[in-house]
């Protein structure tokens, strides 16, 4: 077909087009009205501008974090203590000491968030009301403020019936209470998506239940467990206000040696800490410091990404 | 591969010629292995099958057909007691089997299921190896045995023993569909059922993997007890001995309840049924 003639019959259909009005569509075939086109384009822009500013302001954050804190960046950053020269101020016992609290929340958390779950999943009689208090319960705690948990680990696991102290594990209970509903509510989704013939071939075989569960639906939903746990992580290693509460403080020299250390410090205290000080020397530190969190909370989603892709490999 | 049956069953046929509704139980000298009296199933209270009363003969392939809904699969899985697994499922009546009611108290579910084997609709391979998939039923059962040599002569049973012996270790998931499904009856078998219920296994197959897995229903009918659901009635008169039509029956509050129509021998089913209902399904005016 020549030129002239697709033009001849682009123009024929338009005018196809402007002499049915409205429903003509199906006469111009491939041909869209402009309005149509200008609209998908305008939708597409609006979509791609979205990506931009959520992209722009991360990539601001921590182009500027990198850029204040480039000067402290080396390794006296990590080997040094805190001191009130800001020459030799480091960040050695605030590494430790979120290593501490987050492991040890990360042990806390997953088994009681996946056992919770496991229950509500598979064990939960269907529809009755008291599952589905617990259920709207479980989402709307998902949504409680930090400082509420801080509050709470303050008067039942510092003081009160845990009666722990002001110790490292005191601040992983109250950071596994904050990230608990997230971690069921992620646990629960996975384990739903376990396809229920797996399910039903195992227990024809006769395996109990609990068999069933250990080795069939929970090795598959293990993919969808670790998100819930990263997502449960990058919120809890950022936590300030709660840790602020129970026992976390700013100018501590040593390092937790152990859960029951008590005296400890985190990455995002003593970040807030240097933040608050009025010399400028401290705020760069608090740029630098920025960048080894987000290095260490890197690191630690990495892993998790490289344990589901592992799991999801095998399924 | 249909001979024995056609032997079997054309004997059956010329012996009594005239139907009757229901002959079930009229062979006094097979062995019964499973008998249901007067079951009901019911989801969430409502009927699903009805008055359903019919005996399962060693060493026999049964057939359950009928159309689609008309509770085929429910009463299959009366017989190892997997509507249990459906938490709005309840029944009333017996299943004996050997005698023993199932459903009494006393018995442990995980017992029958050992007993009864069960093969599903689509193949549904653990994601494990091959051989992992066919050790888990002995291995959750405990059971005291040569592993190697169960993994190797369930699959030889099921007929992949060549196809497979290379790569025991590896994934079941990349098997063709006949495979997979060959695979789910040699777990099935691992475990050294004695009877084995197959909930239409080859309606996601292809006609030659569905000719091999009729094949190797015929072959383990000298072992073992088969009752099959199928909705393909050339597969019913190719390979079962036994056929119940079930159908739907609407009653006056225009509720849907399946029933057993006719239960017999499969040549008298497919050439001289007793219920009108059942020539116009299996002659395909309905259905």
């Amino acid at each position: 077909m020549s030129d002239p003639d697709r033009r001849r019959l682009r123009t024929g259909a338009r005018n196809a087009i402007r002499a049915a009005g409205e429903d003509s569509e199906a006469l111009a075939l491939g041909m869209r009205s402009r309005a149509e086109v200008w609209k998908s384009t305008a939708f597409l822009a609006l979509l791609l501008l979205s990506v931009l500013v959520a992209l722009s302001l991360l990539f601001t954050l921590i182009l500027d974090a990198f850029l204040d804190g480039r000067s402290r960046l080396n390794l006296e950053l990590l080997t040094n203590f805190p001191s009130g020269v800001p020459e030799n101020a480091g960040l050695q016992s605030a590494i430790f000491g979120s290593l501490w609290v987050i492991g040890m929340m990360i042990l806390t958390v997953v088994p009681l968030g996946v056992g919770a779950a496991i229950y509500l999943e598979e064990y939960g009689e269907g529809n009755r009301w008291y599952k589905r208090v617990i259920e709207v319960n479980i989402q709307n705690l998902a949504a409680v403020p930090s400082i509420v948990f801080g509050i709470l680990g303050l008067g039942m696991i510092v003081r009160g019936p845990l009666s722990l102290g002001q110790v490292a594990y005191a601040g992983s209970l109250t950071l596994a209470l904050l990230v608990l509903p997230t971690i069921i509510l992620a646990s629960r989704e996975a384990l739903r998506a376990v396809p229920s013939s797996l399910r039903e071939a195992s227990m024809a075989l006769g395996a109990t239940k609990w068999q069933t569960i250990w080795h069939h639906v929970l090795p598959n939903a293990i993919p969808g467990i670790a998100t819930g746990a990263i997502l449960a992580v990058s919120r809890a290693i950022g936590e300030t206000a709660p840790l602020l509460l129970v026992g976390a403080t700013v100018f501590v020299t040593f390092n937790p040696d152990g859960p029951l250390s008590e005296g400890y410090t985190t990455l995002p205290v003593q970040i807030f800490n240097w933040v608050s000080r009025p010399q400028d020397e401290f705020r760069v530190l608090a740029a630098a410091g920025i960048i080894v969190l987000l290095v260490i909370l890197l690191v630690m989603n990495s892993f998790a990404i490289w344990l589901r892709n592992r799991y999801q490999r095998h399924a | 591969m249909a001979d024995p049956s056609k032997q079997i069953t054309s004997a059956v046929v010329s012996v009594e010629p005239v139907a009757t509704t229901t002959s079930a139980g009229a062979s006094v000298a097979v062995d019964t292995v499973l008998r249901t009296n007067d079951v009901h199933v019911f989801y969430d209270g409502v009927p699903a099958i009805k008055n359903v009363s019919m005996d399962i003969q060693r060493n026999r392939i049964t057939a359950l057909i009928g159309p689609s809904g008309c509770g085929k699969s429910t009463l299959l899985r009366t017989f190892n007691r997997m509507n249990d697994l459906i938490p709005s499922a309840s029944m009333t009546g017996e299943v004996l089997y050997h005698g023993q009611d199932l459903y009494d108290p006393s018995v442990d579910p995980v017992e029958v299921r050992k007993r009864i084997g069960m093969v599903f609709q689509k193949p549904n391979p653990f994601p494990k190896s091959i051989y992992d998939n066919v050790a888990f039923g002995p291995r959750v059962l405990c059971m005291k045995v040569d592993m190697d040599e169960v993994v190797e002569r369930s699959l030889r049973h099921a007929v992949l023993w060549d196809e497979v012996k290379d790569r025991l270790k590896g994934s079941a998931v990349g098997m063709s569909g006949g495979q997979q499904q060959r695979l789910c009856i040699a777990r099935a078998l691992a475990t050294n059922p004695d009877v084995l219920l197959m909930d239409e296994p080859c309606s996601a197959l292809d006609p030659i993997a569905t000719g091999r897995i009729e094949d190797l229903m015929v072959r383990l009918r000298d072992e073992y007890t088969i009752v099959v659901v199928t909705h393909n009635m050339q597969q019913a008169t190719r390979v079962s001995d036994r056929t119940a039509f079930l159908t739907v029956e609407v009653d006056e509050h225009d509720q849907r309840t399946g029933v057993v129509v006719e239960y017999d021998d499969t040549a008298k089913i497919f050439s001289q049924p007793g219920d009108p209902r059942t020539e116009e399904y299996v002659t395909g005016r309905i259905g």
